[in-house]
């Protein structure tokens, strides 16, 4: 119990982050009229790739001589820029068709 | 000072993460949003490489970084570029799989830091390895996962499942949960290679959790997959006490899960029974092959005909419709259509296509004007004063089962009322029931007519009638 209370003393910052962007999210999403779904989903697809800075330190982090860390990092990085790039590009593919309706 | 530097650059990720999800989210300003989060991303990207320091040490091996950063936004970029429209549900879902094995190989080379480092969980404590396994566990599972729904969507993987497959699935779950939480408490660094046993039995759980599930309901399976992702990427934010990462993650996690159950609920299917994945092999048996009595067919040159001289013809796409490409047929036969004077929408059920909105990405890239799309409610209210109906592909959306029968399993779904309408010509490949392995005694009423064929073929058949009227 205590070690819990704690916990939460500790990451109380974080724990506040999470509860609103929580709700944050729900809202955001809320409204969304169901012609915008896929682009929508497409789109928080390519905002997850934020896992890309997590890959960035721990490429930038790894030892010289620690082949297995720089292979996994390198890994990492190309994945998560798949995500990111291939997320945002392919969102804007399909936006840049509702664009031209008048 | 660059540390400062780098907090605003986080605060403006974050920021503009928010901002362009919430610009996502109306026609207008979609496109905007998105270039403004990719932005944002852009800026949180540098702002790491160049001035992120742990314990007074920058990042170093920016070869490598900038290679696998080079070499991943090309690949990227060009298979974004070259994926077809229809092909987009897959592609999404390939990108999704790629950011859960980001996630969990970070996972993987944090533990083996760890490991090195000290004894494990001794100087790093519970917590720290508790949010390695935790981005581990997510990360393969959605990484897994959405391979298979890859595999599925473009057709080269089947259904897949064997009796009492929740029950495997239950105990590989429970064994995962088990295992982790033994060398979490326990530290055990004897025991450390159960990590990479955590590892193969997540990449199992995600395997046997997608497998089972049926091709329509990949989008929900997608859906759920990429809020599993932010939240891994979210534990990520948590190892690195990063607020980009976690704002990021938290939000499509939050926002995903919602998109889910929005779906979840087009379908009328409670999102346990798609957890449990147990409906693809589940129903079907409980649908039996009742005998409905006949059918008739309509020939191609007398649809052509009603709906030459129909006053308000409204066109329902479906799955169909999006496997046979056949979007920018469809939009010339509404031209032809209109320019003879008939009024012609389309009449698009939440879940039509692949994905929801699927539908309207498609005939919007066919040039289909915004305006002639109709929601489900209003599709509704319009049915009653319509002449001719054409149901290109669809089945579970328009069958009146949803309403009158309580133990079909699709009851209690929205559906399209298209029997309120004067003639319904319906347009499928063979009289198989739709994906929900379901019949449609709406094929077998006195005012439909079937009309065979691949959806594309079809079209091209009519639009080449038509003209010749």
């Amino acid at each position: 119990m205590e070690i819990a209370l704690d916990w939460i003393t500790l990451h109380q910052q974080i724990i506040y982050i999470v509860i609103l962007s929580v709700f944050l999210g729900i809202e955001v999403i809320g409204r969304v009229p169901s012609v915008l779904h896929t682009p929508l989903m497409s789109g928080a697809n390519a905002i997850h790739g934020v896992v890309i800075i997590g890959a960035i330190i721990v490429m930038g982090k790894a030892e010289e001589g620690n082949y297995a860390a720089l292979i996994l990092g390198f890994l990492a990085v190309l994945l998560g820029t798949l995500n990111v790039v291939g997320g945002f590009v392919v969102t804007d593919r399909m936006l840049e068709m509702f664009k031209k309706k008048k | 000072m660059e540390l400062n530097i780098l907090t605003l650059c986080y605060l403006i990720g974050s920021v503009t993460f928010i901002i362009g999800l919430k610009m996502l989210s109306h026609p207008e300003t979609a496109r905007r949003g998105n270039l403004i989060a990719a932005g944002g991303m852009t800026i949180a990207i540098l702002g790491t490489i160049f001035l992120y320091e742990e314990q007074g040490l920058r990042l170093g091996n920016y070869t490598w970084i900038f290679a696998a950063l080079l070499i991943g936004t090309l690949l990227g970029t060009l298979a974004a570029k070259k994926v077809k429209m229809t092909a987009m549900p897959e592609m999404v879902s390939l990108f999704n799989g790629m950011g859960g094995a980001c996630a969990a190989l970070i996972s993987v080379v944090e533990f083996e830091h760890l490991m090195h480092q000290t004894r494990v969980g001794q100087a790093a404590g519970g917590g720290t390895l508790l949010i390695i396994f935790a981005g581990l566990i997510i990360g393969t599972i959605s990484f897994a996962g959405s391979m298979i729904a890859w595999g599925k969507l473009n057709g080269s993987i089947k259904d897949f499942s064997f009796k009492g497959q929740h029950i495997v699935n239950l105990i590989i779950f429970g064994a995962i949960i088990v295992l982790s939480g033994y060398l979490i408490i326990s530290g055990d660094a004897a025991a450390a290679n159960l990590f990479y046993l955590v590892l193969a039995l997540s990449v199992v759980y995600g395997l046997f959790f997608v497998l089972p599930i049926g091709g329509a309901d990949m989008p929900v399976v997608i859906s759920l997959l990429n809020s599993f992702t932010g939240v891994a990427a979210a534990f990520g934010g948590f190892l690195y006490n990063n607020p980009v990462m976690l704002t990021g993650g938290i939000l499509v996690g939050s926002a995903g899960t919602i998109l889910t159950i929005l779906m979840c609920k087009a379908m009328n299917r409670p999102l346990s029974n798609v957890l449990i994945g147990s409906f693809g092999g589940g129903v079907s048996g409980s649908a039996g092959n009742k005998d409905q009595g006949s059918y008739k067919e309509i020939s191609i040159s007398d649809s052509a005909v009603v709906m030459s001289y129909a006053k308000k013809v409204i066109i329902v796409p479906g799955y169909g419709l999006a496997v046979a490409q056949a979007q920018h047929v469809c939009h010339e036969l509404e031209k032809l259509l209109t320019d003879k004077g008939v009024e012609v929408t389309y009449a698009i059920h939440p879940v039509a296509g692949r994905m929801p909105g699927h539908m309207n990405v498609l005939l919007a890239e066919a040039d289909v004007d915004y305006g002639s799309l109709l929601e489900m409610e209003q599709a509704n209210e319009e049915f009653p004063s319509t002449d001719v109906v054409l149901i290109l592909g669809a089945n579970d959306v328009v069958n009146p089962a949803a309403k009158t029968d309580a133990s079909s399993p699709i009851y209690g779904m929205p559906v399209l009322d298209v029997e309120l309408a004067k003639l319904v010509i319906i347009n499928k490949r063979s009289m198989n029931p739709g994906y929900a392995g379901i019949e449609n005694e709406l094929f077998f009423q006195p005012k439909s007519s079937m009309l065979f064929g691949d959806a594309k073929s079809v079209l091209q058949q009519l639009v080449a009638e038509i003209k010749t009227l």
